[in-house]
């Protein structure tokens, strides 16, 4: 099209071209010049054609006013019919004139050019100008920052700065001005003159002390050759690396990958022959990945790709493909390696006879020889369990037994569990075996009754109390007829599951349970009132765990149970001086009695919880009840609100955060805010902290110089900004800060050459100035 | 100037292999420089310095540590050479200095100086706070290391009672440790006998330096009981309940049957202050300037002896009172009530700031050791216990007593003494900071009469203990604390020193109201009050200024900013947001969870109803 185009304008142009030379060609022809006849004639066409330049009548075609030899049909003259035509006049006008080009040069120039547009406004070119010059000073302040932080987080500011740092001027410099006067001193110098040794001429020429300081010229060449070196290197590589990302083929990095596994084998090979041990390392990450596979389940068909490549396998076979291979890799990778030694096979016919055999049994000799991790760990949490034998631990698998006992869920989880119990009974027998002479004292430990009378008592009180504030209104009553119930129950819960005898609070042997049961008929005995909940309250935090209770009761159980041994006194007779010592031993008990006998009216403790109870009370968030009485309803004496209306209009008071006494039977602790106290507190955060905690850390270390040494205290009160009295405080400069030029210099210059301009402002300035 | 040779050595090794290809610029200095760097390699770097600071050191003033040094010997010389070479400055004398650097500062003593807790975590901050926080925490850390260099300075050790393989320390008696200690310390046991004005309560001033005493049936004195010089000697013709010095032995307050009274260091009595009645026992807080008094009449009123106001009067609502004791970490007083409780007071509030059940019986003595960390307590039923005191209130130990403690007393070094009849006994625990063991006790003596009162002797490992037959000072060896602080409580001051300090602790008094539970507390923001304000803020704007704008999606690339994806886009967000907020109450949930599942396990059956 575009050449078409071209062509049509060309020819126009050759048109016009024509046109103007026109009167110039006239004249020209030689060829006219020659008969009289003709001179009349050509004067007349030269009149014509003179006329004709005016322009109107240009294209009036010649007329014909007399009769000629030969009358063209096409008008043509015929005038030089003789002549010859010759080619080179025909081929003349083809070829372009110089004039030519130059008009078609303009004429381009014309065409290009567009409508000239409107120049902007004032406003918006100021506005321009204004955008310009705001860069150019921010970007002349914004060396200001690093400096404005400095002096924000420096520790202190000293006014005025000062500048010079090095005071320290070379001695010959101030000996310069110094003459030997004492005659000692003349003697001193002279002979130093003698030696040719430097007095008061500076030890160094200038020339060297400059050689001191800089590097020489070839070193820095080579330091900078390197450094250019390493550069290059670095951002080739960097630009590999970035392409080498960027390629999205899969079959790329299939192949890459590929490639790679294989080089890792060759070499695994080599490393085998060469250097066992290192190989065996390297089978261990193997097997360590083998292991993240099984684990992962990565490549098991089963993540979001593989399930899309499952849908489309029906029809695709490539996904098939795909889909196979990955299973594929799957099996490879779980796949156990198989290291060419007999005694490993040995022990894997070991461990799988060893699924038929108990665990327990198993365990023992995986002891000896264990590098399969999974059964260490679980051979390791067996003997962890028994060793440990903690008591907040244990209750756990049990309860977790009971649960399972009512689900029936996992019968496999649940004879692991089990084997794991009998493991853990068997170690502790030995062990009990071993620790026969530690075991009297414990066993010694309930022997003073009343200390423990006190503690069971209060465990019970505590335990009704939960039970009472647990079950709201109705089920107050029933709850106290729960109590014997549990109480009957444990028991044969104790005879059924033999397992939890092993508890280490608990009676071993059959000695030890008589004994026990022994004292409680004593304490039957002894106080007849209390006795039931003693006996359950003896019981109760060892049957706890199987006993279906709440977590949170069970925590505090715990609790009172540590309560209880702390509060055991110790064994040993008291060692009393020696004069008080016969009379105490024997008057003891008697004593002991006495002091029941005296304090069995006073319940301390009844009355202690009960209060506590109130405190308790009396610290929870009230609810609001909004009923109205006879609204909507039918009112007056003796009516109430119906249930469902009060539990509508009943708002809830959401409940605070838990008491610090909850689980700390023996303890009320005052939640009230102190509220003098607080007015001392900080109560607004200051600026860049936005956590309470935050704001803590930095004023928990005291500054006062009663918690610090003279040193630190002075540091810690140092204050910020220290001014010297009777000098003047300038403001800071660029010179002062180790900048060359001033700022306003460099605003100055940015203000002159707009050089660094934003596209869009340079654009804008452009169409401007064009204008 | 320093810098030029330095610059030279710092280059990185690599240009030696540079320097071998060409020809290397000869310098005057090349022949020093390459000797020494053949001879060691190149020196540490400066922050190294401060981590040797750190490092953990021997222990003090003990022979292995001795042995320790010398045997670092051989690697000393060493560091000279280096040092020299990194630094060529000399002394003048041209001696060096042969232990470079810094004196090293043992870590466990650097941190029992922090302060701050880095075990919490924080939540996310900017980089600004971050600053802040840092720059916090390295101070501290300067600030502990500093302290704890100043240990050096604390030169005297404690005295301590040790028994011949197997001998029991209970039983060497106060006869034997006086023969053998020497003349100055064995004129610090001695023996009043008062037979006359009946049992007597006795108290040591703050320094130490001073003892007052009064007996039941009037007799006040006070004497400085190191010279053994009588300042003061009255008889009030009066009951004396309980008697108690000042802030320093120039005031001395006495609680006498009707009232309490003060008096000076000449016995002239300067107050009769009324509204403090039938006084039974005296405790003087001395940063706060407040005397507590316990009263029959079951009150327990604050008296603010610096400006002479009375700031609290409690009603404990317990009956008589007449167990109490101080707790000299928070300032807390501590009372023993009839019914085996003990309660914990403090005059900002109108009840106890917590209860504690110690025993069946009543209790009969309370004591806290200087630190706040345990609490003794003794009761009617005999028995003995040491509580903790750290939040749980919990019993640690407790053991019955023949007859029972009616007194007690903790030393500065956590010596736990209770007086048992005519008996004293001291218990003494393994290290300073540990509570008592009551297994064995550390020392015992008799006395001439029945105890009445006890009170260790501040720092002096000396025991007075009041009792019938008048005043006996015993040596308890280790009870002390060995180094005093001049600028707090100094034995030796002079009178000038005194009235200076005087001044001092007034300045620095604590008001009334900042005693509570855990002192440390009001270094905390106090957050409920920031809410309530940031809530009324809110409210008066009429918006949250601090609150995260909302989401406001940006505007796309052409033709992906349609206003159906603008909002879907914003949907997205708030689901979020609203999926974060569900997540964090299902975590709460699983409480609530196992509160319904409760009554249903706990379902009473249809037979219970016979068992009753």
């Amino acid at each position: 099209m575009s050449v078409v185009r071209a062509a049509e304008s060309l020819l126009a142009l050759s048109q016009q071209e024509e046109l103007e030379d026109l009167p110039k060609d006239y004249p020209l022809s030689p060829s006219e010049d020659e008969g009289d006849i003709d001179g009349e004639r050509k004067h007349q066409k030269l009149l014509e054609a003179i006329s004709s330049l005016d322009g109107k009548n240009r294209w009036k075609l010649a007329e014909r006013s007399e009769a000629s030899l030969k009358v063209s049909e096409f008008n043509v003259t015929s005038e030089g019919s003789g002549e010859k035509l010759v080619l080179s006049d025909l081929l003349g006008p083809v070829k372009t004139s110089s004039s030519l080009a130059t008009v078609k040069k303009q004429l381009n120039r014309v065409k290009s050019k567009k409508t000239v547009e409107l120049p902007l406004n004032k406003e918006e070119v100021e506005r321009i100008h204004r955008e310009v010059a705001f860069n150019k000073t921010s970007q002349a302040l914004s060396k200001w920052d690093p400096i404005i932080l400095k002096n924000r987080q420096a520790e202190q500011l000293v006014f005025p700065l000062k500048k010079e740092q090095s005071a320290f001027a070379p001695i010959e410099h101030v000996l310069s001005g110094w003459k030997a006067r004492t005659p000692l001193e003349q003697e001193v110098f002279n002979l130093l003159h003698k030696n040719k040794q430097p007095v008061t001429d500076p030890l160094l020429t200038p020339v060297e002390k400059a050689s001191l300081k800089a590097m020489s010229l070839e070193e820095a060449k080579m330091r900078r050759a390197e450094l250019q070196r390493a550069r290059a290197l670095q951002s080739y590589y960097e630009a590999r690396a970035r392409r080498e990302k960027k390629i999205k083929s899969k079959k790329y990095h299939k192949v890459l990958k590929k490639g790679k596994a294989r080089k890792a084998l060759r070499e695994f090979e080599k490393l085998q022959k060469a250097n066992p041990t290192a190989a065996l390392e390297e089978l261990e990450k193997i097997e360590k990945a083998r292991m993240m596979e099984r684990m992962s389940l990565k490549h098991q068909n089963s993540g979001k790709w593989a399930k899309s490549k499952a849908i489309m396998a029906k029809y695709d076979l490539e996904a098939r493909q795909a889909m196979q291979e990955q299973l594929a890799r799957n099996k490879e990778l779980t796949q156990k390696l198989q290291v060419a030694s007999d005694s490993e096979e040995e022990e894997e016919g070991a461990e799988e006879e060893g699924e038929l055999v108990p665990d327990a049994v198993n365990e023992i000799q995986m002891d000896a020889n264990g590098p399969n991790p999974w059964m260490l760990r679980n051979h390791l949490r067996g003997t962890g369990e028994a060793k440990v034998r903690d008591p907040e631990k244990l209750p756990e698998p049990v309860a977790h037994e009971a649960s399972e006992s009512e689900e029936e869920e996992r019968p496999g989880a649940e004879e692991e569990i089990l084997l794991n119990e009998f493991e853990e009974r068997r170690s502790l027998r030995k062990k009990s075996a071993l620790n026969q002479d530690t075991e009297p004292v414990s066993r010694q430990e309930p022997k003073d009754s009343s200390s423990k009378e006190v503690l069971s008592e209060l465990r019970a009180l505590s335990q009704k109390l939960n039970r009472e504030n647990q079950q709201c209104g109705k089920q107050n009553m029933s709850s106290t007829r729960t109590v014997p119930a549990v109480q009957r129950e444990e028991p044969a819960e104790v005879e059924e599951e033999p397992l939890l005898l092993q508890r280490p609070e608990r009676a071993h042997t059959v000695e030890e349970l008589e004994e026990l049961g022994k004292e409680e008929c004593f304490q039957n005995k002894e106080v007849p009132k209390p006795m039931g909940e003693g006996q359950q309250s003896e019981r109760n935090p060892n049957n706890q765990p199987g006993t279906p209770k709440e977590k949170k009761r069970k925590e505090e159980m715990i609790d009172l149970q540590n309560l209880l041994t702390t509060k055991s006194p110790s064994v040993k007779s008291l060692a009393v001086p020696t004069t008080v010592e016969e009379l105490e031993d024997e008057e003891e008990r008697d004593q002991k009695r006495m002091i029941k006998e005296a304090f069995a009216g006073d319940d301390v403790i009844r009355d202690f919880l009960k209060e506590k109870r109130e405190a308790v009370e009396a610290s929870k968030p009230k609810d609001v009840d909004l009923t109205l009485p006879g609204w909507g309803e039918w009112g007056g004496m003796g009516l109430k609100p119906s249930a469902k209306k009060r539990r509508r209009f009943l708002i809830k008071t959401p409940e605070g955060p838990p008491r610090k006494d909850k689980n700390l039977p023996n303890v009320i602790i005052n939640e009230k805010r102190n509220v003098h106290a607080a007015a001392h507190q900080v109560r607004v955060l200051p600026y860049p902290f936005t956590h309470h905690q935050q704001f803590e850390r930095t004023i928990q270390t005291p500054i006062g110089s009663t918690w610090n040494t003279q040193r630190a205290f002075q540091k810690l009160t140092m204050p910020k900004v220290v001014t010297k009295p009777g000098h003047i405080i300038k403001p800071i400069k660029a010179e002062d800060v180790g900048y060359r030029s001033s700022s306003r210099s460099d605003l100055s210059v940015v203000q002159r050459n707009p050089k660094q301009l934003s596209i869009r402002h340079k654009k804008q300035l452009k169409k401007n100035s064009v204008d | 100037m320093e810098t030029a040779p330095k610059q030279g050595r710092d280059v990185p090794p690599k240009k030696d292999r540079l320097q071998a290809k060409k020809k290397k610029p000869r310098r005057y200095w090349e022949e020093e420089a390459t000797l020494t760097a053949a001879g060691a390699s190149p020196g540490p770097p400066r922050n190294k310095k401060r981590n040797r600071e750190l490092r953990p050191q021997r222990p003090k003033n003990t022979n292995i540590a001795k042995k320790s040094r010398i045997s670092r010997k051989p690697q000393l010389p060493r560091k000279h050479r280096e040092r020299r070479n990194t630094e060529p400055q000399r002394s003048v004398s041209g001696a060096q200095d042969p232990f470079p650097g810094p004196a090293p500062v043992p870590v466990e003593v650097a941190r029992k100086f922090r302060r701050i807790d880095k075990s919490k975590k924080l939540p996310h901050s900017k980089s600004k706070t971050r600053n802040r926080l840092e720059v916090a925490e390295a101070e501290e850390e300067e600030i502990s290391i500093k302290a704890a260099r100043s240990e050096l300075l604390l030169a005297e050790e404690p005295g301590f009672l040790e028994g011949e393989d197997g001998e029991d320390t209970a039983k060497i008696r106060q006869a034997d440790i006086v023969e053998a200690v020497d003349i100055a310390s064995a004129a610090k046991h001695f023996d009043l006998n008062l037979r006359q004005f009946g049992p007597y309560r006795l108290n040591y001033s703050p320094t130490g330096r001073h003892l007052a005493f009064g007996g039941r049936r009037g007799h006040v004195a006070t004497l400085d009981w190191v010279t053994k010089r009588l300042m003061c000697e009255i008889n009030v013709m009066e009951a004396v309940r309980d008697i108690r010095f000042l802030h320093s032995e120039a005031l001395l307050a006495v609680a006498q049957n009707r009232w309490l009274h003060i008096y000076d260091n000449q016995g002239i009595e300067l107050h009769c202050i009324r509204r403090c009645d039938r006084v039974t026992r005296l405790e003087f807080l001395p940063f706060h300037f407040l005397l507590a008094t316990a009263s029959e009449t079951g009150f327990l009123t604050y008296l603010d002896v610096s400006v002479g106001k009375i700031v609290a009067a409690l009603n404990a609502r317990a009956g008589r009172l007449d167990v109490m004791t101080k707790n000299p970490y928070n300032a807390v007083i501590h009372l023993g009530h009839s019914n085996g409780t003990v309660s914990l007071w403090s005059p900002a509030m109108k009840e106890p700031l917590a209860k504690i059940l110690c025993h069946r019986g009543g209790v009969r003595a309370v004591a806290v050791d200087s630190a706040g960390t345990y609490m003794a307590t003794s009761g009617l039923d005999h028995q003995l216990k040491i509580f903790d005191l750290r939040g749980m209130f919990q019993p640690l130990s407790a053991r019955t007593l023949p007859q029972g403690a009616g007194h007690l007393a903790f030393s500065q070094r956590g010596l736990l003494a209770a007086g048992i009849g005519d008996v004293v006994n001291i218990w003494a625990g393994q290290g300073k900071a540990s509570p008592p063991s009551l297994e064995q006790p550390y020392l015992t003596h008799r006395l001439s009469g029945h105890v009445h009162g006890l009170h260790f002797c501040p720092f002096e490992d000396v025991l007075g203990v009041g009792h019938n037959g008048g005043i006996t000072s015993m040596l308890v060896p280790g009870a002390a604390e060995p180094n005093f602080d001049g600028l707090e409580s100094n034995p030796y001051r002079s009178q000038k020193q005194r009235q200076e300090w005087e001044v001092k602790a007034l300045l620095e008094k604590v008001p009334a109201e900042l005693i509570c539970l855990d002192p440390r507390a009001l270094a905390e923001v106090d957050v409920i009050s920031l809410e309530q304000e940031k809530k009324e803020r809110i409210e008066r704007l009429g918006y949250d200024p601090e609150a995260k704008a909302p989401f406001q999606p940006k505007p796309k690339r052409k033709g992906r900013s349609s206003t159906a994806s603008l909002v879907k886009r914003k949907r997205k967000v708030m689901d979020e947001e609203h999926r974060d907020k569900v997540r964090q109450s299902l975590e709460l949930q699983p409480q609530k969870q196992e509160k319904k599942a409760k009554p249903l396990r706990a379902r009473p059956s249809a037979l219970d109803r016979f068992v009753c």
